[in-house]
């Protein structure tokens, strides 16, 4: 049998080439001036796009948290002559598809329509982004909603842990508190507070696009100028950068059950860093790639303390940190924290592998092509590559910069953005013997 | 996060239209059977070098053995503990370190196991599926801790959550003697007991090739797939332990059951309504093809299907409304309804809205504009459908695991489209029966109601 282990090890290294994503991304630039990419492809008879504004619920004015999340939310709710379900039962009777969502970083608008009703698809797309009616009655609805919704975050442990950790990292920047706002602030919010961040949030100066689907260039540009060309030349001034915190204490909140969840969290790494190539293949040793991470590997596989543990490098526009979550037993919470700083610690010092840092190439560098199946995936990549800043020639250049990256490379990094004694921990739930480590 | 995102925890998703494939897409649909009785399907979509590699076993949690719920799911989880040739935990090493990923899921009727790699990697995630149907080793260490995490994640997806209880209570009582009553995870006591050797055993009745369907999407021609499958599944001899699955079935639901379940970890009280409901038959799916534009019709459109319209506009009793439906089962179903009250409004109070709304609707019948949009976004969604391949291999995995055919998949759009509003409103007059019912409310501990 040993034989034919080594004999599928051998295919293994046959097949361990790294892929290069071949997708072609034409850029558009709109006989009116809107700039897009574009992946063309006939295959299937309709289009995906993706429109992104930054800022979205950071620029929520000051005293009126939840204004840009319940704005978003209303888009979709009336526009022009048509009333929430007229326009619904237009968009419908076309089969277009439309999705607004707002989160800390960016308004995203994503739709889905058939090449043989683009022409309609846009008209009703261009009112509701240009037009839309923030009704009384439609306001007074949907505010029902997202305060219901902010009263059932109140009760859920992931989400009072995601708040807590936001608001120990990030204090009063608008990082520092959910986008949704708190009830207070929702309940006094006012149509005119709506208008506000309407036009603070959606203007030219802040557009991304991306197209992928059965469009041509020339048509492509045709229909963005057609739906943007007439939104406001210039919004909201976008937030300040803001200074992580990250004491390196324990903050516990009581929740009932037998399960505590546990977030943790450190200093991160921005995109543009020359490190971050490294940082990012450091963070799957650490909790990246679930199944074979350090922590996935001391926590769940070694002592069964879990179901799961990941940790991921957040870059905001505004700040980057490197987080972490598990979900563990109240009397096992405690035995969970120790063996996360433990490997933090081990990591820091030790560093990791060559055959670590081998294996996450390998499996960073394949599994990279394998994201652009699909419109609707093509369209929301593309607008997220242009807010970084990334030229069109990126995926085919990305995984050299990730072959680039050494061991010596990662441990340099580890050391230096580890900081073990700065790992910061948020427990929701009622866990024992649960205290600062260091 | 979106308006309505909470609710979608305790109920399973809504799907809208179930399978429904273009005819540009079956088109590039291939089926083969091996001679040890494997079904080999494959779907060519050659816009990405990408394929996902899918097995289903026709076997899921409703086929356990009484006392032993939980097997299946458990057997799931151990699959990745590993054979003569792959060490235990590595399985999905070995994907990851290709860089693709891997998972697998157990339901009621099926377990699929499923990896989406690059096109060519495709024979080795395929030599490592064929070898663990037959070589699964399993320690009794492996068994320990795994059945230590099954216990953890029980705890963290239902135990901690009571939408999720509420929704286990409400199968329970839903089915009286068919076994979709009983948890796919299982009953925690019972977890507790599930032994190394019920594993084996429950592995060796059931992974077999005849047991099994193989589903390959993505960049590939259907020759080399099933060259492939040959050289990999062929040489597995077949089993004669498997059988047709005849389970216990339902007596006549005669009387309504309703409970409440009371939590102080609720935060927003819901009234939830399951009805036994047809499923769809091989050559026979009309019945659940009113039932799926009934669903449509009653809360497909969070605007204006019949429960939003009168719920949440005109009476604004209600903040969030849903009709749930999927026909892909291979025994008797639920046709779901879900109300969360407005702030004010008592659980009593929107449940007595919701039936009231369900009679006028039973008497007034289709609204025809609303019947021709629905009608639009089921074509649509068969060209919509054929831009995600993983999501149509899973719609032929599902179908094919759960009684029905190719040809069921394929004709599913048609027979939605040729669906009556008269037959609509037959289907809604003899599934909306309470005594076929369960309703259930749940609400915070101490509220009255």
């Amino acid at each position: 049998m040993m034989v034919r282990a080594l004999a599928l090890m051998g295919t293994l290294i046959c097949l361990a080439l790294p892929l290069r994503a071949e997708v072609a991304i034409q850029e558009v630039t709109s006989p009116g001036g809107i700039k897009a990419w574009l992946v063309e492809n006939h295959d299937i008879p309709f289009t995906a796009l993706n429109i992104r504004f930054k800022g979205g619920t950071s620029l929520d004015a000051a005293g009126k948290r939840g204004a840009v999340n319940l704005m978003t939310a209303l888009i979709e709710e009336g526009a022009g002559d048509l009333d929430s379900q007229a326009f619904a039962a237009a968009r419908d009777g076309m089969a277009a598809e439309f999705g607004f969502a707002s989160d800390s970083d960016g308004v995203s608008v994503s739709a889905r329509f058939l090449t043989d009703t683009s022409a309609q698809a846009t008209d009703l797309l261009h009112l509701a982004l240009t037009k839309p009616r923030f009704d009384a009655e439609a306001i007074e609805r949907v505010r029902g909603q997202v305060l219901q919704n902010i009263a059932s975050s109140a009760k859920d442990p992931g989400t009072i842990a995601s708040d807590l950790l936001s608001k120990a990292a990030f204090g009063d920047h608008p990082y520092g508190s959910s986008g949704d706002g708190t009830a207070d602030s929702v309940q006094a919010l006012t149509r005119d507070d709506l208008l506000a961040a309407y036009h603070g949030a959606l203007a030219r100066d802040r557009i991304y696009v991306a197209a992928a689907g059965d469009i041509s260039a020339a048509d492509l540009g045709l229909m963005l100028d057609k739906l943007l060309g007439d939104l406001p030349a210039t919004g909201a001034p976008q937030p300040a950068d803001v200074a992580l915190t990250a004491k390196g204490d324990v903050t516990q909140q009581s929740f009932p059950g037998p399960q505590s969840t546990i977030s943790f969290y450190q200093g991160g790494i921005k995109f543009e860093d020359p490190d971050y190539f490294a940082a990012t293949i450091l963070n799957e040793i650490l909790g990246g790639n679930g199944f074979s991470s350090r922590l996935m590997d001391q926590v769940r596989e070694k002592r069964g303390l879990t179901y799961g543990i990941d940790t991921s490098l957040a870059a905001y526009d505004h700040a980057a940190l490197l987080a972490g979550s598990v979900a563990t037993s109240n009397e096992k919470a405690a035995e969970t924290m120790q063996v996360i700083r433990d490997v933090w610690a081990d990591v820091a010092k030790n560093g990791v592998t060559q055959k670590e840092v081998d294996d996450t190439k390998t499996y960073l560098t394949g599994a990279y092509p394998l994201r652009f199946d699909g419109n609707k995936r093509i369209a929301s990549i593309l607008v997220g590559m242009q807010m970084l800043g990334l030229p069109v020639t990126y995926p085919a250049e990305r995984n050299a910069k990730v072959q680039a990256v050494t061991l010596a490379d990662v441990n340099r990094v580890a050391a230096k953005v580890l900081t073990p004694d700065k790992l910061t921990f948020v427990v929701v739930g009622d866990a024992v013997g649960v205290t600062a480590g260091n | 996060m979106s308006k309505q995102s909470w609710i979608k925890r305790w109920t399973l998703a809504a799907v809208a239209f179930g399978a429904s494939l273009g005819q540009a897409v079956a088109d590039k649909v291939s089926t083969f059977a091996l001679d040890n009785g494997m079904q080999v399907v494959v779907i060519e979509d050659h816009r990405a070098p990408v394929v996902v590699h899918m097995v289903w076993y026709k076997i899921g949690a409703a086929d356990e053995s009484p006392g032993h719920s939980g097997i299946a799911h458990f057997l799931e989880h151990l699959m990745f503990q590993g054979t003569k040739d792959v060490p235990p935990e590595q399985f999905s090493k070995i994907v990851a370190a290709q860089g693709g990923s891997d998972n697998a899921f157990t339901t009621p009727d099926y377990t699929a196991y499923f990896q989406r790699v690059a096109a060519d990697r495709l024979d080795l995630v395929m030599t490592m599926e064929a070898d663990r149907m037959h070589n699964l080793t399993l320690s009794q260490n492996d068994v320990d801790t795994e059945r230590n995490v099954i216990l953890d994640e029980r705890t963290e997806r239902t135990d901690s959550d009571p939408a999720s209880l509420l929704g286990e209570q409400m199968s329970a009582a839903q089915y009286m003697n068919h076994p979709y009553g009983i948890p796919v995870i299982g009953w925690r006591h019972e977890i507790e007991g599930l032994s190394r050797q019920d594993a084996l055993d429950f592995y060796h009745a059931n992974y077999a090739p005849n047991n099994a369907i193989l589903i390959v999407a993505g960049d590939v021609s259907p020759q080399d797939v099933l060259d492939l499958a040959k050289k990999h599944y062929g040489p597995i001899p077949p089993s004669d332990k498997i059988h047709d699955r005849i389970r216990p079935t339902e007596p006549p639901q005669l009387a309504e059951r309703r409970l409440v379940l009371a939590d102080e970890r609720v935060a927003q009280p819901y009234v939830a309504r399951s009805y036994l409901a047809a499923e769809r038959n091989s050559g026979d799916q009309k019945e659940a093809a009113a039932l799926t534009m009934l669903a449509q019709l009653l809360g497909g459109n969070r605007a204006t299907s019949v429960l939003a319209r009168a719920l949440e506009f005109d009476q604004k009793v209600a903040t969030y409304t849903e009709a749930s439906y999927d026909g892909v089962s291979l025994d008797q179903t639920t046709f779901g309804l879900a109300v969360v009250p407005a702030d004010g409004v008592t659980l009593d109070q929107v449940e007595k809205a919701m039936d009231a709304v369900l009679d006028q609707f039973l008497k007034t019948g289709v609204d025809a504009a609303e019947f021709a949009r629905i009608k639009a976004q089921v074509k649509a969604e068969q060209i919509y459908s054929a831009d995600n391949t993983q999501g149509l291999a899973h719609r032929y995995g599902m179908a094919l695991a759960s009684g029905l055919t190719v040809q069921d998949v394929q004709a599913w759009p048609d027979v939605l489209q040729a669906v009556t509003a008269e037959e609509v409103m037959a289907e809604a007059k003899k599934v909306l029966d309470r005594r076929q019912a369960v309703t259930g409310w749940l609400q915070t501990e101490g509220a009255a109601q």
